[in-house]
């Protein structure tokens, strides 16, 4: 079998103790797991699970206090960012609210880590980014600005802009966090075509446990910077192990038409007062 | 049409504009010279030492120059700025950079650097060290939340820059006070001729300057996406904002020493430019290199013709532009954002 694409060995980091606006410094604790090259993974916990920390590592923007990430057989720590961000795209949570360039634009600067070098962009460049915006539909809004456009839009372009890094592994941040029911069906049906089409291996973090459970092949279950659980979804999204990482109790069944799990919280009248920090919307740690 | 050939198209243009003006501002001024006369000078015909060849070539030229050279590099460390700060109002002197700069040439001149080559290179040293120390203040004091809110860095760089321009007349009352005047006159900035060594000097630093920002126009869009997402595609986010800063407070730190602390070229200069050509840092850039030459030109050539046979400062016709022109950007542009 060929090796992982990525492998973490027992990773751990900590923020510094006097980290703004946090009450504990969260530390990050024993990550072992893998990612084969062609799959689906998807990251799932609730807030302050160290989700947005893991990609950060994964990225090299923060280095691990303890043990080692391997990409292609290499240690992180031996790429070069460039190099790096030729293989491992990330597709954040949002992009800032003054962002006055176009979506071509925007798509264009995924070409960076191709030749950093350079000041203008190749027609190889304007190829690739033509496929990437292609392959996430927003080829109509190529030359309208990206803070024209809506919620659903900004976000398939920005996943063109990763596209267009041409990079192996493909990472997104709550890719459905501020979209609405119809993005979430639109957000599986690309993740998945871009797996199949484009052979992109996916790591998928999110809230979103029924969007993970449709699209992954298997799930990483995160809470309190430690590994919960690794597995197949119907193994990992069991009420026992939620009940764990989430601190509520929640049912689990199975999807009326693709039989894969679905969890719903357990509503209660009795149900007990959520814990500090814990509010929906925040991002995790 | 690609960026490159936008890029040439702009240039070209620009260029055109430029020359333009500089031969309109080699014909007026308050020595009343014939078209003739100047025509003379340039062509070499006027006698070595005629009123016309000394006012056209040793007077009227470099001060063009110095214009040209001033403009230039206030409005590319507008932009370097404004991208490396992510705030469309940065500019040198709403940042205080330039009265850190300033406050810089003070204290040199009040340890007796005047006006020789070496000394003049002395006096951009203390200029850029001032200009350092203001734009670390202003950082440090904007950068206490996580982010740099636009507001606080607004508020940081005004602070900043009072608390040097007291400083500036604390020391040169100290020192003399019967020059708080002439100070006072060099604060509005205020172009004058340079000789050819020290315009070689200033042309030289400012192609540093100048150069470390272009060379990192691609990168500086990437920024635009925030520091992690650049660091993300591969750029090395820490040195890229080490080296801009330092570019920028080189284009400033120069201007002010041979031209005086002049205020909002570098907001006015790329704004119009990005309501040409649209946000693209490698356009931007060298588009404002020579959009600033114009600018400061136009402004200066106005300033000593206006009131002639008096003289303005060419940061009071640049002030009176930049000050309704920003209050129209906070208006307009950024009501939602500031």
């Amino acid at each position: 079998m060929s090796p992982p694409l990525v492998e973490l060995r027992g990773v751990g980091f900590a923020y510094p103790a006097s980290g703004e606006g946090r009450a504990h410094p969260f530390r990050l604790a024993d990550l072992s797991f893998e990612v084969g090259a062609g799959e689906i993974v998807g990251v799932l916990g609730p807030n302050s699970a160290g989700k947005t920390t893991l990609i950060r590592l994964l990225t090299r923007v923060l280095e691990p206090a303890t043990g080692s990430i391997v990409l292609e057989g290499r240690p992180l720590r031996r790429w070069r960012p460039a190099e790096l961000a030729r293989r491992v795209a990330v597709v954040p949570q949002g992009v800032p609210p003054q962002f006055p360039f176009t979506v071509e634009e925007l798509v264009l600067m995924g070409r960076y880590p191709h030749a950093p070098d350079r000041y203008f962009e190749t027609q190889v460049d304007r190829a690739s980014a033509h496929a990437a915006m292609e392959a996430t539909s927003v080829l109509e809004f190529a030359t309208q600005r990206l803070d024209s456009l809506s919620g659903g839009e900004r976000q398939r372009a920005v996943v063109a802009r990763a596209l267009a890094q041409e990079p192996r592994l493909l990472v997104l941040d709550e890719p459905t966090a501020h979209l609405d029911l119809r993005y979430q069906a639109e957000t599986a049906a690309l993740l998945r075509r871009l797996n199949h089409e484009r052979g992109v291996t996916i790591l998928l973090v999110s809230h979103d446990l029924n969007l993970a459970a449709e699209v992954c092949d298997r799930l990483l279950l995160m809470a309190g910077g430690r590994q919960v659980a690794v597995g197949p979804p119907e193994a990992v999204l069991n009420e026992a192990l939620l009940a764990t990482a989430f601190g509520c109790e929640v049912t689990v069944e199975k999807h009326p038409t693709t039989r894969r799990p679905v969890v719903l919280p357990t509503w209660r009248a009795d149900a007990p007062s959520i814990g500090r920090g814990d509010a929906p919307t925040t991002k995790g740690g | 049409m690609s960026p490159a050939h936008r890029l040439i198209t702009l240039l070209g243009v620009l260029a055109a504009v430029l020359v333009l003006a500089g031969a309109v501002a080699l014909f007026v001024g308050s020595a009343a010279l014939s078209p003739r006369a100047v025509l003379d000078a340039v062509t070499g015909r006027a006698s070595a030492e005629s009123v016309e060849r000394v006012v056209t070539l040793s007077i009227r030229f470099p001060r063009i120059a110095v214009a040209i050279l001033a403009g230039g590099a206030l409005a590319v460390a507008g932009v370097a700025f404004q991208a490396l700060t992510r705030n469309p109002l940065a500019e040198p002197s709403v940042l205080g950079v330039s009265a850190g700069a300033a406050f810089g040439v003070v204290i040199g001149q009040s340890l007796g650097l005047g006006p020789g080559l070496l000394q003049a290179a002395g006096l951009t040293a203390f200029a850029f060290a001032g200009a350092l120390l203001a734009a670390a203040a202003v950082y440090l004091i904007a950068a206490a939340g996580r982010e740099l809110r636009i507001q606080t860095l607004l508020l940081a760089g005004v602070i900043v820059g009072i608390f040097f321009s007291a400083a500036i007349t604390v020391v040169v009352s100290l020192l003399d006070f019967n020059r708080l005047g002439g100070v006072i006159h060099w604060l509005l900035g205020n172009l004058a001729p340079i000789p050819p060594r020290p315009l070689a000097l200033f042309a030289a630093l400012l192609a540093v300057g100048f150069g470390l920002v272009l060379a990192h126009a691609r990168e500086l869009n990437l920024l635009a996406l925030g520091e992690e997402s650049a660091r993300q595609l591969g750029v090395h986010a820490e040195r890229l904002k080490l080296v801009i800063f330092v570019g920028a407070a080189l284009l400033t730190a120069s201007v002010v020493a041979f031209a005086g602390p002049i205020g909002f070229v570098g907001l006015i200069v790329p704004h119009a430019l990005r309501m040409l050509v649209g946000p693209d840092n490698r356009l931007l850039v060298p588009a404002s290199l020579l959009g600033g030459g114009v600018f400061l030109l136009v402004a200066d050539t106005v300033a000593r013709t206006i009131v002639a046979p008096a003289e303005l400062s060419v940061g009071v016709i640049t002030a009176f532009c930049g000050a309704p022109f920003f209050v129209w950007l906070l208006r307009t542009r950024y009501r939602g954002n500031v």
